[in-house]
């Protein structure tokens, strides 16, 4: 399940926004051995933007340092219910996946 | 002189003092592991799988291109919410004892055309297997928070409840061991892991309760099945079958057992 359906919630108290991110990667580091021996290429999320109704709000970079499916959680100035907080990422392998949701 | 007396006072007070904080510290540490358990949970993978779980229940697949919609588990067609805290229980349309995966896989099977045989060869995390790992994980989350309330009422349930209890306290193998050696005492652990009395209400419903739970150190959603597969390997056991009648009955008496006590936290995370 390598690139499935992030799992994002955004919740906002009026002044700041929380946004908690649930990313489904396999996140291999290239250092693991399969059962007969050979080295796993590494995968992993190399870049993960965060951005509110198309403004950047979070840029980050991720290495093989990462956990298997990485959780997030970060919180922004502003945001009011109803807006949208989108998140993408891309990996070495050039794959990208990006989810929206809508701010509770 | 007076130095070493100095150092001699010093050294008893340090101890005087190191004395009485050791259970403190450990009392600590427990919280400080609660707390980490708690910040874990927070982001649990295990959602990942229950949203999985849930698309996949709705997808027509199979060589008979049906979905789950259907499927009873023991609740009436189709219904889910609170089904997973009622299993394992008895089905007259299949005459036996089922507890949530072998369920599934007569479902799989009536509903989908999916071999129910096929799919209980299949190793786990593979093909199939895949599947279930999600739909368990879907399942189990609509009865979160919920209490156990597996019933007793017919005889087959009577009977796996007491084959269960068998197989529980069964010792044997090279190490002569059984579930009761390492589940049947309060306060034991194994290197950091509390494990749970599990002849104990409270502690069957926290253990019991908590699986399928998604395995941080292996980044696997772990069913029951697999859960108990693995108490037997520990215990150098035979693997059994996938949803043979032990691992039910196992699970009928664990769920008895969990009966009223605590929520049902499931999926939970596991180290």
């Amino acid at each position: 399940m390598a690139a499935g359906p992030m799992r994002i919630r955004a919740a906002s108290n009026g002044t700041e926004t929380e946004v908690k991110i649930l990313m489904s990667h396999d996140m291999e580091t290239g250092q693991r051995k399969d059962a007969s021996g050979n080295l796993i290429p590494a995968h992993h999320i190399t870049e993960i933007t965060a951005t509110h109704n198309g403004r950047v709000v979070l840029a980050g970079q991720f290495g093989p340092a990462v956990a298997k499916n990485p959780y997030l959680q970060f919180k922004f100035k502003g945001g009011a219910k109803g807006d949208k907080v989108s998140v993408s990422w891309v990996d070495n392998k050039g794959e990208k996946r990006t989810d929206e949701v809508v701010v509770s | 002189m007076k130095g070493s007396r100095y150092a001699v006072c010093l050294a008893t007070s340090a101890l005087a003092l190191m004395l009485p904080a050791t259970p403190a510290g450990a009392d600590e540490t427990a919280e400080g592991i609660a707390r980490y358990r708690e910040a874990l949970a927070d982001g649990n993978p295990a959602e990942l799988w229950e949203m999985q779980g849930e698309e996949l229940w709705r997808t027509a697949r199979g060589p008979k291109n049906g979905t789950l919609e259907k499927c009873d588990l023991g609740q009436g067609p189709g219904v889910v919410k609170g089904a997973f805290v009622g299993l394992p229980r008895y089905f007259a349309d299949t005459g036996r004892v089922q507890d949530l995966e072998s369920r599934l896989l007569t479902c799989m099977e009536t509903l989908q055309g999916i071999p129910a045989d096929e799919v209980a060869k299949t190793p786990f995390g593979k093909g199939e297997q895949k599947n279930i790992e999600a739909l368990v994980a879907w399942i189990s989350a609509e009865s979160r928070g919920m209490k156990f309330n597996v019933p007793m009422q017919h005889p087959e349930e009577r009977r796996m409840y007491e084959i269960g209890k068998r197989v529980f306290n069964y010792r044997s193998g090279p190490h002569d061991f059984g579930c009761v050696t390492c589940h049947g005492e309060d306060g034991k652990r194994i290197r950091l892991q509390d494990l749970p009395n599990l002849t104990k209400s409270a502690d069957a419903a926290r253990g019991f309760g908590a699986w399928p739970a998604y395995r941080v150190s292996s980044g696997e959603l772990w069913s029951m099945q697999r859960r108990l597969n693995d108490c037997f390997r520990q215990q150098r056991f035979p693997y059994p079958l996938y949803g043979s009648e032990v691992t039910v009955a196992l699970s009928t008496y664990l769920g008895v057992t969990a009966n009223g006590a605590g929520e049902s936290t499931a999926p939970a995370i596991k180290r």
